[in-house]
C-alpha cells in the first residue's frame, strides 16, 4: 500500500507542486485570453481577418527589414496598439521577455563568436565577438521579440473561434481548421482532467511518497489519462455522426467586411509596405 | 388500433468488444407522439441502447426498425438513407463535454443543419431561432467548454434542436442540473412533446420520469426491459423498482417507505 511505504523526499514535492501549478496557470492563462478578447477595444473590433492579414504583412515586414530602428518602430506599434486594446504593453513585455532566455538567447549566443567579421570585444577562452556576429544576434532578438509581441496581441484581442474562422476563409482548409478547434477545445478538458486527478491524489495523501512510489503514480494518472482521452474520442466521434458528419467539414460562411476594416486593411497595408521598404533599403545597424 | 411504431425492438442483445454484455433480449416498441422514459440504474444498458436506436451501435443479435425499416450499419451506409435519418432522429449525451467538440456555440449550434444540407441562411434562421428558444443568445460567441454545466446543457439541446428532428432521444438529460434548470428541462421537454414530437429519454430520475412520462419501460440490472407501463402504475409498483435498484429518495416511490 501507498501508505506503508511513504517516506520522506523531496522528488514528489518538487514533480507534484510544479505540475499543479502549471496545469493551473494554462487554465488561467485561457480564461484570461477569453477574457481580454471580450473586452470593448480598438482592435477587439476589427474582422479578425484584417488582423491576421496585417499580421503576416507586418512579420514579412520585420523578415525583411535592415535597420533595427524600422523593426524597434513596428514593436513599438504593437505595443500601442496592445493598449489601445486593453491589453496590458508591461504585461506584453513581460511575458515576451521572460521567454527569451529560454528559446531565442540560446540561439542567438553563438552567432556573436561564430559569425565572421570585425572583432568588437575578447571573451575568456579565446573567443572573439565580431561586430557582424553581434549586429546578426540583435537582429535575431529583435525580430523575434517583435513577431511574438505581435502574435500575442492578435492571440489576446480575438477569441480562438474567430482565429480559426478567419484562417478558414483565408484558406485554410476547414479539415484542418475543425481539427485546431477540437484539439484546442479537448486540450483544456484534460488538463482539467490532470489537475482534478492530481488534486484528488494530493487531498488523500498523508505525508510524502517516495521517489519510485511518485513515479508510479504518475504513470498510473498518465495511463488513466490515455484511457480517457481514447474513450472520449470514441464519444466524440459518435456524437458527430449523430449529428450528420461524413467527412466534410462544413461552416458557416463569414459577413462581408465592413468599410472600417477594409480602411485598417489599407493603414495596415500602407504601414508595412513602408516598414519594408524603409527597412530593406536603410542602411544595415541602429 | 395503435400508429406504427418508431422504433420497434425485437431480441435485442448488445455486447461491448472487451465482452462486457450491455443489453440482454430487449424487446420494446416506442409510438410516435409519445414521451417514453426508460428507466434503470447505473450500467444497466440504457445509454447503450439509445446509441442503438440512433444508428449508432448496432446490435450483436436481434432486429432494430425505425420509421418501419430496418435500421442496419449497411442501410445507414447509404448516404440518402443516412441523411433522412439523421434529420427525423437527434441524440443529446449524458455527457456535454462529448457532445459539444466546437470552439463557439453558434458554431456548434449550426454543426447538424449545416451537415444535413441545409443552405446558410436556413442555417443562421435555425441558429438564431434555437438561441432564443434555449435562452443563450448572450452566450453565442463564448467557447462551449468554458460555460457552467447548465448552459452546457442548453446549449446540448439547442445543437439538437436546430435540426428539429421528430424523434428527441435523451440521455440522462437532467443530470448535474440545479433545480432551476431542472424544472426548466422539464418545461422544455414537456413544450417539444406538445409540438407532436416523440421524446425518448433514459433516466435513473425518477422525479424526472414521473413529470413528463406518458410511458415508462423498467431496466433490470441484467440489462432486460422488465415493465412497460403508464406512470402511475410503473412507479406505483415499489417492488419493482426496488428489485432494479431504482429506489430514490427524491422519487415519490420511496418517500413513504425506508429503502430495504
Amino acid at each position: 500500500m501507498i501508505q506503508g511505504t511513504l517516506r520522506a523526499s523531496r522528488s514528489h514535492r518538487q514533480f507534484l507542486a510544479p505540475t499543479l501549478r502549471s496545469i493551473a496557470s494554462t487554465l488561467q492563462q485561457g480564461l484570461f485570453a477569453e477574457e481580454l478578447s471580450g473586452r470593448a477595444g480598438l482592435l477587439q473590433s476589427v474582422d479578425p481577418r484584417v488582423k491576421i492579414i496585417a499580421l503576416v504583412e507586418l512579420l514579412l515586414s520585420i523578415s525583411f527589414a535592415h535597420s533595427a530602428w524600422i523593426i524597434v518602430a513596428v514593436y513599438a506599434t504593437g505595443l500601442v496598439l496592445a493598449a489601445r486594446s486593453a491589453v496590458s504593453p508591461w504585461m506584453l513585455l513581460r511575458r515576451v521577455w521572460l521567454a527569451m532566455p529560454f528559446f531565442t538567447i540560446p540561439l542567438a549566443l553563438p552567432a556573436l563568436v561564430l559569425t565572421p567579421g570585425p572583432a568588437m570585444a575578447i571573451l575568456p577562452l579565446g573567443l572573439i565577438v565580431t561586430r557582424t556576429g553581434a549586429a546578426a544576434a540583435l537582429f535575431l532578438l529583435l525580430r523575434v521579440s517583435t513577431s511574438l509581441t505581435l502574435a500575442l496581441v492578435l492571440v489576446y484581442t480575438t477569441a480562438w473561434n474567430d482565429i480559426l474562422r478567419a484562417l478558414n476563409s483565408l484558406g485554410l482548409p476547414r479539415t484542418f481548421a475543425l481539427m485546431l478547434a477540437m484539439t484546442h477545445r479537448y486540450i483544456d478538458l484534460l488538463l482539467r482532467a490532470t489537475g482534478d486527478m492530481l488534486l484528488s491524489r494530493e487531498s488523500r495523501l498523508v505525508g510524502r511518497l517516495s521517489t519510485t512510489d511518485g513515479q508510479r503514480l504518475v504513470g498510473a494518472a498518465a495511463g488513466a489519462l490515455l484511457d480517457k482521452s481514447i474513450r472520449l474520442s470514441g464519444e466524440v466521434y459518435l456524437a458527430m455522426l449523430s449529428r450528420g458528419y461524413t467527412g466534410a467539414a462544413l461552416g458557416l460562411e463569414h459577413l462581408d467586411l465592413t468599410g472600417r476594416d477594409r480602411l485598417v486593411l489599407v493603414v495596415a497595408t500602407a504601414f508595412s509596405t513602408a516598414a519594408l521598404l524603409f527597412g530593406r533599403y536603410l542602411s544595415r545597424g541602429l | 388500433m395503435n400508429p406504427d411504431p418508431v422504433f420497434s425492438v425485437h431480441d435485442l442483445r448488445f455486447t461491448y468488444p472487451d465482452g462486457q454484455q450491455a443489453l440482454e433480449g430487449v424487446a420494446l416498441e416506442l409510438l410516435p407522439r409519445e414521451c417514453a422514459v426508460i428507466v434503470g440504474a447505473n450500467g444497466c444498458g440504457k445509454s447503450t441502447l439509445l446509441k442503438i436506436l440512433d444508428g449508432l451501435y448496432f446490435p450483436s443479435a436481434g432486429t432494430v426498425r425505425a420509421f418501419g425499416e430496418p435500421l442496419t450499419q449497411s442501410a445507414l451506409m447509404d448516404s440518402k438513407t443516412n441523411l433522412a435519418f439523421r434529420r427525423r432522429v437527434g441524440l443529446v449525451f449524458q455527457d456535454p463535454d462529448v457532445q459539444l467538440f466546437l470552439s463557439s456555440v453558434t458554431d456548434e449550434l449550426a454543426f447538424a443543419p449545416l451537415q444535413l444540407g441545409f443552405d446558410q441562411p436556413e442555417v443562421r434562421r435555425r441558429v438564431d431561432a434555437a438561441l432564443v428558444e434555449l435562452r443563450i443568445e448572450k452566450i453565442r460567441e463564448r467557447a462551449p467548454h468554458r460555460l457552467s454545466g447548465g448552459e452546457k446543457r442548453r446549449v446540448a439541446l439547442a445543437s439538437v434542436l436546430t435540426l428539429d428532428p421528430e424523434v428527441w432521444l435523451l440521455d440522462e438529460p437532467s443530470a448535474g442540473l440545479d433545480p432551476r434548470s431542472h424544472s426548466w428541462l422539464i418545461e422544455f421537454i414537456r413544450d417539444q412533446h406538445k409540438l407532436g414530437k416523440t421524446i425518448i429519454t433514459a433516466t435513473h430520475d425518477l422525479s424526472l420520469a414521473e413529470e413528463i412520462a406518458t410511458t415508462i419501460h423498467v431496466f433490470s440490472e441484467d440489462h432486460r426491459i422488465v415493465a412497460a407501463g403508464p406512470p402511475d402504475v410503473i412507479l406505483g409498483d415499489h417492488d419493482l423498482l426496488h428489485r432494479c435498484n431504482l429506489y430514490h429518495y427524491h422519487s415519490r416511490a420511496s418517500q413513504h417507505q425506508p429503502e430495504k
